[in-house]
């Protein structure tokens, strides 16, 4: 079966070593994690990866079973890329001086859709979002300038479905709770 | 505050309200306020002492085997919580309901490689259910209800609570709490009907249906439910090795064993059948053989709580995420009575086979120097002890001959290490066992290889008087290493000839009787001396070395590719 790249969004608790209860589920099947994105999510407490890697499909969902039985994941869902909205940023540090000789910097703007963050005598920070391709394409115009430093981000995705998907899994365990009280 | 106390007092009220009235663990450095704390409470909390950790959490195992609660384990930091690491990866793997408490440095010391620091949360990680740092006293309370809930709901298995040193000294209130519920956790998923439906269509169309009986059933306590689904559909029952007692091997709807070492009947016809329905079971690989080749006719209908082993290793059609008591009891009602006696009949001509190119060898031996074979001796003290003891072996041969030889009349008596085949989990395991249901005879059979990795247990028979049976099917060799050796390396025998002990003698010295058994003449008294021996007892009998365990599998077969003996593969006609 054909490897293909695929995202998986994790909402989980806001706690310690929930990095590491996921990512030892990758490394104990050998996969690379291709990128990873985590920061705390719209719903109070309640914390996102955005995680990318090559594999099949079987395999991962396979995996994404065995992020969702951690006690403290909420949810876990496996994407394609047509699944979702995804984007990275890169920032690129290059020689204010090669960049002014080159002329190329209406060029950078206009076609590449970069931003100017900072401009300093020694140097010019751009910044990038798009696609992994997208940012490519600036990094190799940017290269020949003397690129000192480059740094890019985990992807972020949303999917295309109307609401958060982890949502109604909440609102189940709301009433489950509701009943568990009632009990008592 | 005068109301406030001691971390570690919190924890024995805290503990108590679990209903936890003993423990088994190891005290050191860093888990002494526990330990002076237990010995306050010594009259509500027994704490039995191990010789070693590893001892003291397959104990545990034992016990919460033996009597479905939550069995609890205390070790110090360091190296005594590293020698729990076996056992909760046997607990993980089997299932099994572990409080495992481990003292901790100090926190301030944390990470900085202070005197018996390990990394406990960590490590444990992979091999828990749960594992989690306390670092002050006033998350004790919360930390262990939390631990108990995740221990023994869902689906059961091992919790990891490390507390510094600080915490356990640490003041704050006891608030007694409890959990039952956590956001994040699901033990009891709504069951949906539309799959019960579906279910039930398929099994009341099938005509040559199968049951697969696991663990979950045994953890469920879904046996009447078992029994029930079988007779009314008339559906033939084959059980893993840990759902082994879930149905009487008397019952007439029982087929035997699936897998590696299993039954002829089962294996073959797995592969006949029309339908599966595999309950609490995980289609492990001593289970399937090569999954490509396993069970093409048959539609799979899976019964789980835990929803990552659907499709895991083997695909099913059907999965019903529930535990074995509630899909059961919701599915049989749409179950039609029926009869399959054509399909039954077909287990009848592969057991008759097994019995007479196997089980005959096996169990009426005529080999005339009187050494032994192992499934006479499991046969003889199975029967000796009205076939209705608790069953617990170790790992190895003697594991694979006591499960197919010893015969179970009641619920939860087989306890053995499945998942991760540990060696040296029989003996504590048995006592653990013992410990807990006092009242039933607990029948260990060990080999001489894995009853040597924890022998230092006999500390504990001889310490607390626990009279578990230990019969020791001792062939001088790591018997099943050997068997692979002969098998598949030439017979070079690399590092599985031993030198043995006396081991009678090394149970004297604990005050444990025991006698030589030399001879199979001399097999039915010392059996019958063992039994009326008041308290613990060993038999240490002696085994033929060559003897290999059959009908098998190799690994990479399909699983009714089989061989009754070193050359020839079974050819069902």
């Amino acid at each position: 079966m054909e490897n293909q790249l695929y995202t998986i969004s994790v909402f989980t608790e806001n706690q310690v070593s929930l990095l590491h209860q996921i990512s030892m589920i990758f490394s104990r099947r050998c996969l690379n994690i291709e990128s990873l994105s985590v920061s705390a999510c719209s719903i109070p407490g309640v914390h996102k990866f955005t995680i990318t890697c090559k594999s099949t499909r079987p395999m991962m969902e396979h995996v994404v079973k065995q992020i969702e039985k951690r006690i403290e994941v909420i949810k876990a869902f496996l994407h394609t890329d047509d699944e979702i909205v995804f984007q990275e940023v890169a920032l690129f540090k290059v020689p204010t001086s090669s960049v002014l000789e080159s002329g190329k910097i209406e060029d950078i703007i206009r076609q590449n859709g970069a931003r100017v963050l900072e401009i300093q005598p020694e140097y010019t920070i751009f910044e990038k979002t798009g696609h992994t391709s997208e940012i490519k394409l600036l990094f190799d115009k940017l290269k020949p300038l003397g690129l000192r430093q480059f740094v890019r981000s985990g992807r972020v995705a949303v999917t295309k479905a109307t609401q958060e998907l982890v949502d109604e899994y909440l609102e189940r365990q709301e009433k489950r709770k509701a009943s568990i009280d009632n009990k008592e | 505050m005068s109301d406030k106390l001691k971390g570690c007092e919190i924890l024995m009220r805290a503990l108590m309200d679990q209903g936890v009235d003993l423990v088994f663990g190891y005290p050191g450095g860093q888990i002494m306020p526990v330990y002076d704390s237990l010995y306050d409470h010594s009259d509500h909390i027994r704490h039995y002492l191990a010789r070693h950790e590893q001892g003291a959490i397959h104990a545990a195992e034992g016990y919460a085997r033996a009597s479905g609660k939550t069995g609890v384990v205390i070790a110090t930091s360091g190296p005594g919580a590293m020698n729990l690491i076996t056992g909760l990866n046997d607990a993980l793997m089997d299932s099994t309901p572990i409080v495992a408490i481990t003292g901790q440095v100090p926190s301030s010391l944390l990470g900085k490689d202070a005197f018996q620091e390990s990394d406990v949360v960590s490590v444990t990680l992979p091999i828990t259910k749960w594992s989690i740092q306390v670092r002050t006293a006033d998350e004790i309370a919360p930390a262990i209800a939390k631990a108990f809930y995740i221990a023994n709901s869902g689906r059961p298995g091992p919790v990891v609570l490390d507390i510094s040193k600080d915490a356990q000294i640490g003041l704050s209130e006891y608030v007694p709490t409890r959990c039952n519920f956590i956001r994040s956790y699901d033990p009891d998923p709504a069951i949906s009907e539309d799959k019960l439906r579906e279910a039930a269509e398929i099994i009341n169309s099938a005509k040559r249906p199968m049951i697969l009986a696991g663990h979950g059933v045994t953890i469920a306590r879904a046996e009447n439910e078992l029994s029930e689904l079988a007779e009314k559909a008339e559906i033939p029952v084959a059980c893993t090795m840990l759902g082994l007692s879930a149905l009487p091997s008397s019952h007439p709807l029982n087929k035997g064993l699936l897998g590696m070492h299993g039954n002829l009947g089962p294996n073959i016809n797995t592969n006949k059948a029309d339908v599966i329905i595999a309950i609490g079971m995980r289609f492990d690989d001593r289970v399937t053989g090569d999954t490509k080749k396993y069970a093409p006719e048959a539609k799979i209908i899976h019964i789980d709580i835990d929803a990552s082993e659907f499709d895991k290793t083997v695909r099913s059609h059907v999965h019903i995420h529930a535990n074995a008591k509630s899909a059961l009891s919701r599915l049989i009602p749409l179950i039609a009575a029926t009869s399959h006696k054509e399909w039954l009949g077909s287990f009848l001509r592969h057991e008759k086979v097994e019995n007479e190119r196997v089980k005959n060898q096996e169990l009426h031996p005529t080999n005339d120097d009187g050494k032994m074979h192992m499934g006479e001796v499991v046969d003889r003290v199975s029967e000796a002890f009205g076939n209705d003891a608790i069953l617990v072996t170790d790992v190895g041969q003697n594991q694979m001959f006591s499960v197919r030889y010893f015969k179970f009349s009641s619920p939860r008596s087989c306890i053995s290490s499945g998942g991760l085949g540990t060696m040296g989990f029989g003996l504590p395991a048995a006592i653990g066992a013992k410990i807990a249901v006092p009242q039933r005879e607990v029948v260990l059979f060990a080999g001489d290889g894995g009853l040597q990795m924890t022998i230092e247990e006999l500390g504990m028979i001889m310490e607390y008087n626990v009279g578990v049976k230990i019969i020791l099917l001792n062939n001088n060799f790591l018997g099943n290493v050997r068997q692979w050796q002969e098998l598949f390396f030439n017979s070079r025998y690399s590092a599985t000839p031993m030198i043995n002990p006396d081991f009678v003698v090394l149970a004297r010295a604990y005050g444990i009787a025991g006698e030589d058994v030399a001879h199979r003449d001399n097999l039915p008294e010392a059996i019958e001396r063992m039994k009326n021996h008041r308290g613990a007892y060993i038999l240490n009998v002696n085994i033929e070395e060559m003897g290999m365990i059959f009908p098998m599998t190799p690994g990479g077969h399909g699983v009714d590719e089989i061989l009754l003996n070193s050359t020839e593969y079974y050819k069902p006609v």
